[in-house]
Parts: C-alpha cells; structure tokens; sequence
C-alpha cells in the first residue's frame, strides 16, 4: 500500500503527517539560503578589518644625532608606527622608550622640570627608567636600547635575555 | 479657488492626504505647569535637520585625508565666501544639539515620560543620545587637528579597553593599529554615511512612537486627571502646539546664528602623530565627566586595570539607562523614587564632573 511507503503519505492522512520530501525541500531552501548569507558576510566582514601592515621601521633606528639634544631634553623620534622619545639626561646619558603611554596611548613628553616624562592627557608619570611612578598609567613604558655610533644615535628594541 | 487649494484638491484625491493629516489633528498636548520641556526633542530634531544642511554644504569642500583634511577646512574657513559661518554653525549646531538631547533625557526621567507604554520610544531615545555622540565623536576627527587626533587616540583605546572584542574593536575603529589617515577615512564615513542613516531610521521610529502612543503627563497629574476627568487640560498639537514648536526653532535658530557669528568655531594646529600631547589637553565638553573619572581612578583597583574598570563601569551605566524604563512602576501613583533619585545624581555627577575636569589642570 502506499501508505506504507515512508516515502509519501496515505491520501487520508497526508496533511497530518509529516512529508520528509517537503522537509528535504525546506532543508535545501534553508541551506542554501544560510550559505548565501555566509557568502554574502563573510567578505564583508574580512573587508572591515584592516589589512596587517609591516612595520617598516625594523628593529632599530637612527633617533636623533649627537648634539642635537641638550643635557636636561627630550625629542619624539618615529619607530616604525610609532613615537618613540629619545630624552638626554641632565648628567648628559641617553635614554630612550615607548613615547605611547601604558594608560590611553596618549604620546607622552619630556618634562625638563620634573626630570620625569609626563603625559599631558590624564596626568601620568613616568621616571627616566619608564616606570610608572604616579597617575593612572597601569605599566611602565617600553624601554629601548640606545647606541651612540659615529654621529648618530642608535635605538633598538632589547633582545629578550 | 486659489492655486493653494486646487493644488491640495489634486492632491487629495489621488493621495487621500487629509487621511494622513488626521491622526495629527487629533494629536493633543497636555498642558500643565512643565509643558515647556516637550520642546525639547522637537528642538533637537531640529538642530539635526540643521547638522544635514550644513553637513551637506561642508561636503561640497571638504576632502577627508591626512594630508589633505585640515588643508581643506582652512580653505572652507579662509577662501570660501561664508566658508567660516557654516563651519561654525555646523560646529555649534552639533554642541547645541548634544546640550538640547542631555536636557530632554533629563526631561524624559524626571516628568517619568518613559513609563508604559512608553518604554521603546525611551529605548530609541536613549540609543539616538549614544548616536549624537557617536556623532560629535567621529566629527571632531574630521579637521585633523592635534586635540581632535588625541581625543581620537584616547577614545578609541577606552573601546580597546572593553573585554575580548576590545582589541578588534579598536582595530576596526582606527583603521589599523594607530590613528593615521585611514582612522580618518573610517571616520569620515561614520559620520556622514553610517551615522546619517541609522539615526534617520531611528528619528523616524522615534517620532512614529511619540505620534503613535501621544504625549505622556506626569503621573502625579495622571492619577489627579484620571481621578477628576474635568480638571484635565490639552491643546492641539497641530496647529497650536506646532506653531509654538515653529516659535522655539525659531528662537533656536537665533541663539545658533548668534552664537556662531560672535564666537567663530576655531580650526586649531594640524595633527601630527609625532609630537607630544600638548599641556591642558581635554575632549569635547560632553565627554569632559568620563574624561576627568578616567584621570581619577587610580592605576590598580584591587586586581583590575583602572581604565579597565572606568570603561566597564561606563559600559555597565549605559546598559542600565537603555534598560531603565523596563524598572519602573506600571501604576502612576506607586512610581519607583530610585529611579528619580538615579537621575539626580547622574545629572549632579555628569555636571559636577564635567565643571571639575573644565577648571582642573
């Protein structure tokens, strides 16, 4: 008999019980209707992210040259991206670290009356080191190895010991 | 009959127009000793009709770009005729219009004109307050100058900050890692593409709502009205209430043309990433209360980052104003007191904050 058949339903009760044809339409229908969805996100939310871009700056740079910079000062020099600050101690030593501050990335400066790096948007401080020594910055800033070479000097990011 | 009336006549019999008019003929304002404070988002609607027009013509000039942004709004301001007053009236239009929005929330939880059935044109409302500063925040970018591009530097790390999708978050907003040219570009397209269309949709869900479910009365006046039905006084929306509405823009309109003549928006030093934030440094003054708590809650808290728990602590406040009128009483003489008390104290903080991080160094 055909109603047996699981195939298709009995002429009596062929609207009570369930048709598996229909269910493979509508699972087809829905299938393929997720995968255009997918289809049609899924490039767009890849566009929206930004491609990775190289940091172009490379392990080291020329920050600023000898004689530039006067005991007790400080510069912004470019890393890469990023600002880094090159400040010249008031005993004549070089220092040099992230200029990004830990708190909100605001770019932080050299206070030559504080003898410590300030950052102008919260109220953040830093020593000559790039501790955090008051405010609400959370981490101390990156510090950065400084050369003199020639002319030039030299800073590089410090090779994990 | 004049050419006004067979116009109209024409009109209606293909669009039945006065069927449309109708709902706005009956439409009633009530009137009672606060009826002053409904102006308040029709004045803000507005100011943003105003912030398209201006928008549009600043359009006309302006070329979003590192190199080329500040250049272009230097020329509106110096080589355009009128350049400097649509840019300042764009510019005092939006400070206006955030003022008038903050007034009317306020309005809104004071008169408790959130309450059932109100909740959802609340919830529109709130969601429309967050696009207005949406709004002022990509906005404040476009010019590239050096306060607008720390203030972009700080925002978009506050969203940084928020657990897990911070950092994407803060990616997709800045167009990379660090605010460039291409934050600008993003921004540019927030401001005048993504933002102009949701908050289109929006208003018009949020007018719709207001049209829809009419004017709410406080409810101590609700439960004397509903007790004593004689005592209960109204106007017509349209045309009476309309024309006092006109009357308000009107005078919105002066105070704007006023303001923005006699005190010319000013453009500021160009952006440039390699320099210091510079001494003094502050946001918009819509943003100045969570800009001053940020530089007050210490480094650590127990274990968690202070700018972490600042932004969370924001996030978790918004959350709860979105939700507040689902808190409230559906019974107008039994209205919940905390919900009064909240408001008070929100608008105490916010002004007392925003006052402090002003005079502050």
């Amino acid at each position: 008999m055909a109603g047996k058949d699981p195939g298709t339903a009995g002429a009596g009760n062929q609207f009570s019980t369930p048709v598996p044809r229909r269910r493979v339409v509508e699972a087809l229908l829905g299938s393929g209707f997720l995968a255009t969805a997918v289809a049609f996100f899924y490039p767009v939310l890849r566009y929206l992210v930004p491609p990775q871009e190289s940091d172009l700056g490379g392990d080291s740079v020329v920050a600023g040259r000898v004689g530039e910079l006067k005991p007790n000062s400080g510069k912004i020099f470019r890393f890469g991206q990023h600002p880094g600050l090159l400040i010249r101690t008031a005993s004549g030593e070089y220092r040099a670290m992230s200029a990004t501050c830990t708190h909100l990335s605001c770019t932080v400066q050299y206070r030559d009356d504080l003898h410590e790096v300030w950052c102008a948007c919260h109220n953040g401080m830093y020593d000559l080191n790039g501790r955090n020594v008051s405010g609400p910055p959370p981490r101390p800033l990156e510090s950065f190895e400084v050369q003199v070479r020639g002319e030039e000097i030299y800073v590089r990011r410090r090779r994990e010991a | 009959m004049s050419a006004w009336h067979s116009l109209r006549d024409w009109l209606n019999d293909r669009l039945e127009w006065d069927d449309l008019i109708e709902p706005l003929r009956k439409k009633a304002v009530p009137l009672h000793g606060l009826s002053y404070w409904y102006f308040l988002g029709g004045i803000t609607l507005f100011l943003f009709v105003i912030q398209v027009l201006t928008g549009i013509l600043l359009l006309l000039y302006y070329r979003p770009g590192a190199n080329e942004a500040f250049e272009s709004v230097q020329y509106i301001m110096t080589q355009v005729q009128f350049g400097w007053l649509i840019r300042s009236v764009h510019a005092w239009s939006a400070n206006l219009m955030v003022f008038t929005a903050f007034a009317h929330m306020f309005s809104v939880l004071f008169l408790k004109a959130y309450r059932k059935p109100r909740e959802l044109t609340c919830v529109s409302g709130v969601i429309l307050l967050f696009l207005v500063m949406g709004f002022g925040f990509s906005g404040y970018l476009l010019p590239w100058n050096t306060l607008a591009f720390f203030a972009t530097k700080v925002g978009t790390d506050i969203a940084g900050q928020v657990p897990v999708i911070g950092k994407p978050l803060m990616i997709f907003l800045r167009g990379g890692e660090e605010v460039t040219g291409a934050t600008l570009t993003r921004f540019f397209g927030f401001h005048v593409a993504v933002l102009p269309g949701l908050a289109t949709l929006l208003i018009l869900l949020h007018v719709l709502l207001v049209q829809r479910l009419g004017i709410s009365v406080p409810p101590k006046l609700e439960v004397e009205w509903n007790a004593n039905p004689a005592m209960k006084r109204e106007m017509k929306f349209f045309p009476n209430f309309m024309l006092r509405e006109l009357m308000a823009w009107y005078v919105a309109l002066g105070v704007l043309g006023a303001l923005a003549a006699i005190f010319p928006w000013n453009l500021g030093v160009k952006a440039d990433p390699f320099v210091p934030a510079p001494a003094g440094i502050k946001p918009e003054w819509y943003f100045l209360f969570m800009f001053q708590t940020l530089k007050m809650i210490p480094s650590k808290v127990w274990f968690i980052d202070g700018e972490v728990l600042g932004v969370l602590t924001f996030g978790v406040i918004g959350l709860v104003w979105l939700l507040l009128p689902f808190f409230e009483s559906e019974d107008p003489s039994r209205t919940k007191r905390w919900i009064t008390g909240l408001a008070i104290f929100a608008l105490a903080y916010v002004a007392g904050m925003s006052v402090y991080g002003h005079l502050a160094k």
